[in-house]
C-alpha cells in the first residue's frame, strides 16, 4: 500500500498540481486537503505547495496561517509529523512559526523565475535521505519574496544546530553570497531552505516538485520528494517518528 | 453597539525594523535623483492599516488593536508597528 501524503490547497495555491504529480512519481498516494478542513484525513506527511495563498495579501503566507487546515498541520507537526513547505508553503510555515526566519522581498525587487543550484547541507534528514550525495540540485525558483532573513544570533544558531537544509551555490559549488546571481533573492548566508529544531518540518524557496522529470528540464528535485515519501512510509510502518533531531 | 461602548478609529503603521534591508525604500531613494531632489535619505517603505473598533472604552479598544498589530498586521521578526489613535469613529454598520 502506498503511503498517503497530503497536499494543502488554499485559494491561490497554484503549484499543488506539481506537488501531486511529484508525489505520484515518488510512489505516494497524494491526498488533496482543502484549506477549510480541520483534519488531515490520516495522511502520513503534508506538503504545503507554492502559489499565492489568499492572494498573499498583507504578507505572503500570513492569512493562510489562520486557516483550519494550518491548525491541523501545526498539531501534526507538534507530534513529529513530516511537513514540507515549498515556496509560498515555506512562507506560510515561517508565518505560522513552524519554521525559523522570515522571507523578505527579493533584494533585487524583481520576481525571479529561473533555474538555480542548491546544495543539500545534510543528507540525514527526512527531506534529503534519498538524495544520492551532496551534489547540488538544479531546481527552479519562482518568487518575489524569497530573501531568507533571521538576525545574526539566530543565523548562528541555525548553522550550529544543523537547521540549514539547502544553500544556493554558484557554478563552482560555493555558497552564493547575497548580491551574486547564483543567489536569486539575496538570502542571508545563501540559505535556500531550513529545518525546524525537531527536524520534522522543512521549507525551501526553490521548487523540487517542479524539477521532478527530465522533460521538465531537471529531475534533480524528485530526490527531495522521494525522501519525504520514504520517511513518511517508515514513520507509518514503525508507528514512531523518524529519528532526526538537531545535530 | 451598546449604550456604554465606544466606536474608535485607529491606524497601525507598520515599518521594516532598523537594520532590515528595505529594497523598496532603496528603490524610492534611487529615484530621487530623477526628480532633482537632494538631501533625502533613510527612506523606509511600510504600510498603514486604518480600522474602526467598537469597545467598552478607549483602553479596551487599544488593547484589541495592539493584539491585532502584534499577531497579524506585523511580523515581529522583521517589522515594528506604532498605533495611532484617530479619535471617534462613526457608529453604525461595521465596514465590510
Amino acid at each position: 500500500m502506498s503511503v498517503r501524503i497530503g497536499v494543502a490547497i488554499f485559494p491561490g495555491s497554484n503549484r499543488d498540481v506539481d506537488a501531486v504529480n511529484a508525489l505520484t512519481l515518488a510512489g505516494a498516494e497524494p491526498v488533496e486537503l482543502w484549506h477549510e478542513r480541520a483534519d488531515l484525513d490520516g495522511v502520513a506527511g503534508v506538503v504545503i505547495p507554492g502559489g499565492f495563498a489568499y492572494g498573499d495579501y498583507l504578507r505572503a503566507g500570513v492569512i493562510a496561517r489562520f486557516s483550519p487546515i494550518m491548525r491541523a498541520v501545526a498539531a501534526f507537526a507538534a507530534e513529529g509529523g513530516l511537513v514540507l513547505g515549498i515556496c509560498n508553503g515555506f512562507q506560510v510555515l515561517t508565518e505560522a512559526h513552524l519554521l525559523p526566519g522570515a522571507l523578505l522581498r527579493n533584494r533585487g525587487l524583481r520576481f525571479v523565475s529561473r533555474f538555480v543550484e542548491i546544495r543539500p547541507e545534510r543528507l540525514d534528514t527526512p527531506f534529503t535521505l534519498a538524495l544520492p550525495d551532496g551534489r547540488p540540485l538544479r531546481v527552479p525558483v519562482a518568487h518575489g519574496e524569497g530573501c531568507f532573513y533571521a538576525d545574526e544570533p539566530d543565523l548562528d544558531r541555525l548553522e550550529r544546530d544543523g537547521q540549514v537544509l539547502f544553500r544556493y551555490v554558484d557554478d563552482a559549488g560555493r555558497a552564493a553570497a547575497p548580491g551574486s546571481r547564483a543567489n536569486p533573492n539575496g538570502s542571508l548566508r545563501s540559505i535556500a531552505g531550513v529545518l525546524n529544531a525537531g527536524g520534522n518540518v522543512a521549507g525551501l524557496m526553490p521548487h523540487p516538485e517542479t524539477a521532478s522529470e527530465a522533460i521538465l528540464g531537471s529531475a534533480d528535485g524528485l530526490g527531495v520528494i522521494r525522501s519525504l515519501v520514504e520517511s513518511a512510509a517508515r514513520r507509518q510502518g514503525s508507528g514512531t517518528p523518524v529519528e532526526v533531531g538537531a545535530r | 453597539m451598546t449604550d456604554t461602548s465606544r466606536v474608535l478609529r485607529f491606524a497601525v503603521n507598520v515599518t521594516p525594523k532598523p537594520g532590515i534591508l528595505d529594497p523598496q525604500g532603496r528603490a524610492v531613494e534611487g529615484s530621487l535623483g530623477h526628480l532633482g531632489i537632494d538631501g533625502v535619505r533613510d527612506v523606509r517603505v511600510g504600510r498603514r492599516v486604518e480600522l474602526t473598533v467598537e469597545a467598552a472604552d478607549a483602553e479596551a479598544g487599544r488593547a484589541i488593536v495592539e493584539r491585532l498589530a502584534a499577531e497579524l498586521l506585523s511580523n515581529p521578526l522583521i517589522e515594528a508597528y506604532a498605533i495611532e489613535s484617530l479619535g471617534d469613529g462613526v457608529p453604525g454598520e461595521p465596514p465590510r
